[in-house]
């Protein structure tokens, strides 16, 4: 880390803190894939592999799109900045892990479109999975920085706020899926209302512009 | 490893059976946990020995009877069949065991007798899964008398030559081929004679997803997943189901003038 010397900081542009943070999220997020590909390629996923890859990366989808809603709750709450800054590169994991999710189904189902359309059409298991699946493709095509200035802020934000539609569509996938045990995706079901609740609490405030509110800002 | 040769009987399948390592580490046993690889994991603490079985209900012998003892009132035989669970996936079997139309014979039905009632053992000690309430403990699973008295229904008490793993239903399970996988309930403590229907465990616990007869049905779909193929495990791709899990043949005659989709 640079030193608190003015002599650098005066003539650069004052350099981001904690560089590596953006990058560590990108390659931690991408280790799962990883160790998913070694676990194919050595029989370590079991006597059901695809089964198995299907329900790691829809998992690995949910987990993800969760960790990129708890950032800015994480915001709210701490005062931190750092976690905004990682946001996207968990939505664009999330999304890409979701994508993985479907290509695997459709390899499972060797790309036979009528079982396909069957599926999505008539199980309301399936079509929650690519319901949640479609409404992410619009905000990753629209991730890049670029698309907010495009857009207008007002407009982008309001776009991203499909991203509470799809985790919601998600989850509700995850808990048809189960076939009895309904624990795990009521946790999540309860996490993801947590960071409702602080997104609604902690910003109630600032809405009704009580004193001591610009306390908390900068 | 080695299996013993044999020639194949008239109800043996001739498809490849089933790797040891993956028909005892890839299971549906809920009493020892929902993950597949749990009942293989915690199936120690089930002690299949000694072991009694109850006989009631409509039978002019009811009787409490020692698992050696029962599986000694018959030559024991060998069946290879096709397993298909109602997930969507199968595995070949070769179980080892007796005709369960020889045991209900023994126990001579009174007329009364309509349907044949299955009870696995309800021990949260040896159980862990039981301790929780995922499913309405004890299992319950059931047969109309004439499926039970059906040439394939059998008893199985091994697998592969060897003494039945306690996580593929030690020491004594159900295998009605014809039908999906969690009608073949383990581990029985209880077999009851019935004039009723009987309740069975995953008919009370989700009742538009999994009825009574659950015969194998690529026609019927189960309101989450399509069932008109399965993977047989150690294949990649998947394979078309077959109606009646390919032993139409043999058992459709069960079932004639009954609407299979509302009988499902």
């Amino acid at each position: 880390m640079s030193a608190r010397s003015p002599g650098p900081r005066a003539t650069a542009r004052p350099a981001r803190p904690l560089p590596w943070l953006v990058p560590a999220v990108t390659v931690g997020g991408l280790v799962p894939a990883v160790m998913l590909v070694q676990d194919a390629l050595t029989g370590a996923l079991g006597a059901n592999p695809i089964q198995r890859a299907t329900l790691q990366t829809g998992l690995l989808t949910l987990a993800l799109l969760v960790l990129s809603l708890a950032c800015t709750p994480l915001r709210l709450v701490t005062g931190w900045t750092w976690p905004a800054r990682i946001r996207k590169a968990l939505g664009l994991l999330a999304f890409g892990y979701g994508v993985l999710h479907f290509g695997i189904y459709l390899l499972d189902h060797g790309f036979n479109l009528g079982q396909i359309t069957e599926d999505v059409l008539e199980r309301p298991f399936v079509t929650a999975g690519f319901t949640a699946l479609l409404l992410l493709v619009p905000l990753a095509l629209t991730s890049r920085r670029d698309s907010v200035r495009r857009l207008g802020f007002e407009r982008w934000t309001r776009l991203h706020r499909l991203v509470y539609a799809a985790v919601s569509v998600g989850t509700l996938h995850y808990y048809w899926g189960v076939k009895k045990d309904h624990t795990p995706p009521l946790i999540y079901a309860a996490v993801i209302a947590v960071l409702f609740v602080i997104r609604w609490v902690a910003r109630r405030p600032r809405r009704q512009g009580r004193a001591g509110a610009g306390r908390a800002a900068g | 490893f080695v299996r013993p040769k044999r020639p194949l009987g008239p109800y043996d399948t001739s498809e490849a059976v089933t790797p040891w390592e993956q028909a005892t580490t890839y299971n549906n046993f809920y009493e020892f946990g929902t993950d597949k690889g749990d009942p293989a994991r915690m199936a120690a603490s089930l002690k299949p020995r000694p072991w009694t079985v109850k006989i009631d209900g409509e039978v002019k012998r009811p009787q409490t009877v020692d698992i050696d003892t029962l599986q000694g009132w018959f030559p024991l035989e060998d069946r290879v069949y096709r397993m298909r669970c109602v997930e969507g996936w199968s595995m070949v079997m070769p179980w080892l065991g007796f005709s369960l139309a020889a045991l209900i014979r023994r126990l001579e039905p009174t007329s009364k007798a309509k349907y044949v009632q299955f009870t696995s053992l309800y021990d949260p000690k040896q159980f862990p899964g039981q301790r929780g309430t995922v499913l309405d403990w004890p299992y319950v699973e059931g047969l109309r008398l004439d499926e039970a008295l059906h040439p394939l229904a059998f008893m199985a008490v091994g697998l592969d030559g060897r003494v039945l793993p306690g996580q593929n239903g030690a020491p004594l399970r159900l295998v009605v081929p014809w039908k999906y996988g969690f009608k073949n309930i383990k581990s029985i403590v209880r077999i009851t004679l019935t004039a009723q229907q009987p309740k069975t465990t995953w008919a009370l616990a989700a009742p538009d997803e999994y009825g009574f007869y659950a015969n194998v049905n690529p026609a019927v779909p189960h309101p989450r997943w399509s069932q008109a193929t399965e993977r047989r495990i150690g294949e990649l791709g998947r394979r078309p189901t077959l109606p009646f899990n390919g032993y139409a043949d043999q058992v459709a005659g069960l079932y004639r003038g009954m609407d299979l989709r509302r009988n499902f």
